[in-house]
């Protein structure tokens, strides 16, 4: 007999089904009253320093169907590279600005947006920058553990290039499936679950 | 939104232990038809987390009202309550190591007494109970402790197999420390005979899984001539320990 590490198991993952909306953003799904507004709809106010951009996107099927009951969150850092987090022990993030958005897909024509502004770099843990990115997170019916991916700026070529986490991706080919493309300031993400353009999902 | 790190707790910057993907249920569950689909099927691209999933928002208390963990009252006309049987859902937030996860944001959502959701594309005939909303919320204490009183929901029927029901359950949503540590799942009830019929818990493989899901009586915690009282604890990935930097030589 050895000692036990006495571990408990992370607690399983279920689909977030297709009435996410009661929980996450109510008012969205018409109950209203109870919170006064939905979290996670407002990331920026007029003193959020750094670019202001758009991010807009659909969540596809295996078929190229956009979900319509989909839920998406992001996280990024700030135009300085750090985290609104109790976790970021460098210096303080910018206080106006909470890097955390989550805004379901339209329920007619499957569309996520988020209102927010350019990150900074951050770096990799070896200290190498990585490119600018946004980390997304993805629930829906049908999903059954939130799937993690990340979306990079197509306007970043060189950072693209040198980013370690996109170095990463064996098949080369697969890289575009993150990388937003730009048109004034909304950037374009969509997500594909299956099919020849999945998107690379990452365990992490 | 944030409030600054808890006081005199060491901040978290640990990665985070890796996800046991055989204890998840895998993507494609092609008995939950929707999973076909909308599961991906090329691997995952595994990475240890950088500080972009190490980190993640925190929510102040100040986001919560009196009534978000009662939903109960939360929805109702004043002076009135949903209709159903009184339950309170208690427990603890904590990470694989056992820790308690304070400051965590706990969400959750539910159908009615009668199995009906309050939904613009929820087709169930049962009827709306007009009291109930079914969504409420609470951030945990310094242990990982957190509570809220709602009704038993109902079992409902559901367009997957002909026949399909799922058992009574409330959706939770958590969020730790870290973005990675992300979780939806749902709390079942102990006793209830649809919970091994279930496929949507049968995406699960491994029979504790299901049983880590299924909230326990308590009738020590009742609230007498009130509410029965179901506890259920959520685990949350737990965090390599920072023995020593992890950097290249010479950097
Ligand atoms: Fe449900």
């Amino acid at each position: 007999m050895v000692q036990s590490l006495n571990r408990l198991k992370e607690s399983p993952s279920q689909t977030a089904g297709p009435y996410v909306h009661i929980g996450l953003t109510p008012n969205f799904a018409e109950i209203t009253g109870v919170y006064p507004e939905d979290l996670g709809i407002r990331m920026v106010n007029d003193k959020t320093k750094g670019e202001r951009i758009v991010v807009k996107g659909r969540v596809l099927d295996g078929t190229g169907t956009p979900l319509k009951d989909a839920l998406v969150e992001i996280w990024q850092a700030d135009a300085d590279g750090l985290y609104n987090s109790p976790s970021e022990v460098r210096v303080s993030a910018d206080a106006n600005f909470t890097g955390w958005g989550r805004c379901p897909s339209g329920m007619d024509d499957g569309v996520f947006t988020f209102e927010t502004i350019k990150p900074g770099r951050v770096p990799y843990p070896d200290g190498r920058l990585q490119a600018p990115h946004i980390t997304f997170w993805v629930v829906a019916r049908g999903i059954n553990i939130g799937l993690h991916t990340r979306m990079y700026f197509g306007d970043e070529e060189a950072s693209n290039a040198e980013d370690p986490i996109l170095n990463r991706i064996e098949h080369r080919v697969r890289v575009p499936t993150l990388i937003a493309q730009r048109e004034g300031n909304v950037y374009t993400f969509d997500i594909h679950l299956q099919g020849e353009k999945e998107t690379v999902f990452f365990d992490i | 939104m944030s409030e600054p790190s808890r006081s005199n707790n060491k901040p978290e910057t640990g990665a985070f232990y890796q996800r046991d993907l055989d204890w998840h249920p895998k993507a494609f569950t092609p008995w939950y038809k929707t999973s076909v689909l909308r599961s991906p099927q090329k691997s995952l691209l595994s990475l240890d987390g950088t500080i972009s999933e190490i980190t993640g928002p925190r929510f102040g208390h100040n986001i919560i009202g009196e009534l978000d963990n009662d939903l109960i009252h939360n929805f109702a006309r004043p002076g009135e309550s949903a209709i159903g049987p009184r339950i309170v859902v208690y427990g603890r937030v904590v990470d694989e190591d056992g820790r308690g996860v304070p400051g965590a944001l706990v969400e959750y959502w539910q159908a009615n007494a009668g199995g009906r959701y309050r939904h613009r594309k929820e087709g169930y005939q049962a009827a709306l109970d007009p009291n109930f909303g079914g969504c409420g919320r609470s951030i945990t204490d310094e242990n990982g402790g957190y509570f809220f009183r709602t009704i038993q929901p109902g079992p409902y029927p559901w367009p997957n197999g002909p026949n399909d029901w799922r058992p009574a359950h409330i959706h939770f949503s958590i969020f730790g420390s870290g973005f990675s540590q992300r979780l939806i799942t749902q709390m079942y009830f102990e006793g209830d005979p649809m919970i091994a019929m279930c496929p949507i818990v049968r995406t699960l493989n491994d029979p504790d899984a299901a049983k880590a899901l299924t909230a326990k009586l308590d009738m020590q915690e009742t609230l007498p001539m009130d509410s029965r009282a179901y506890k259920f604890d959520i685990v949350l990935r737990g965090r390599r320990s920072t023995f020593f930097e992890n950097r290249r030589e010479g950097n």
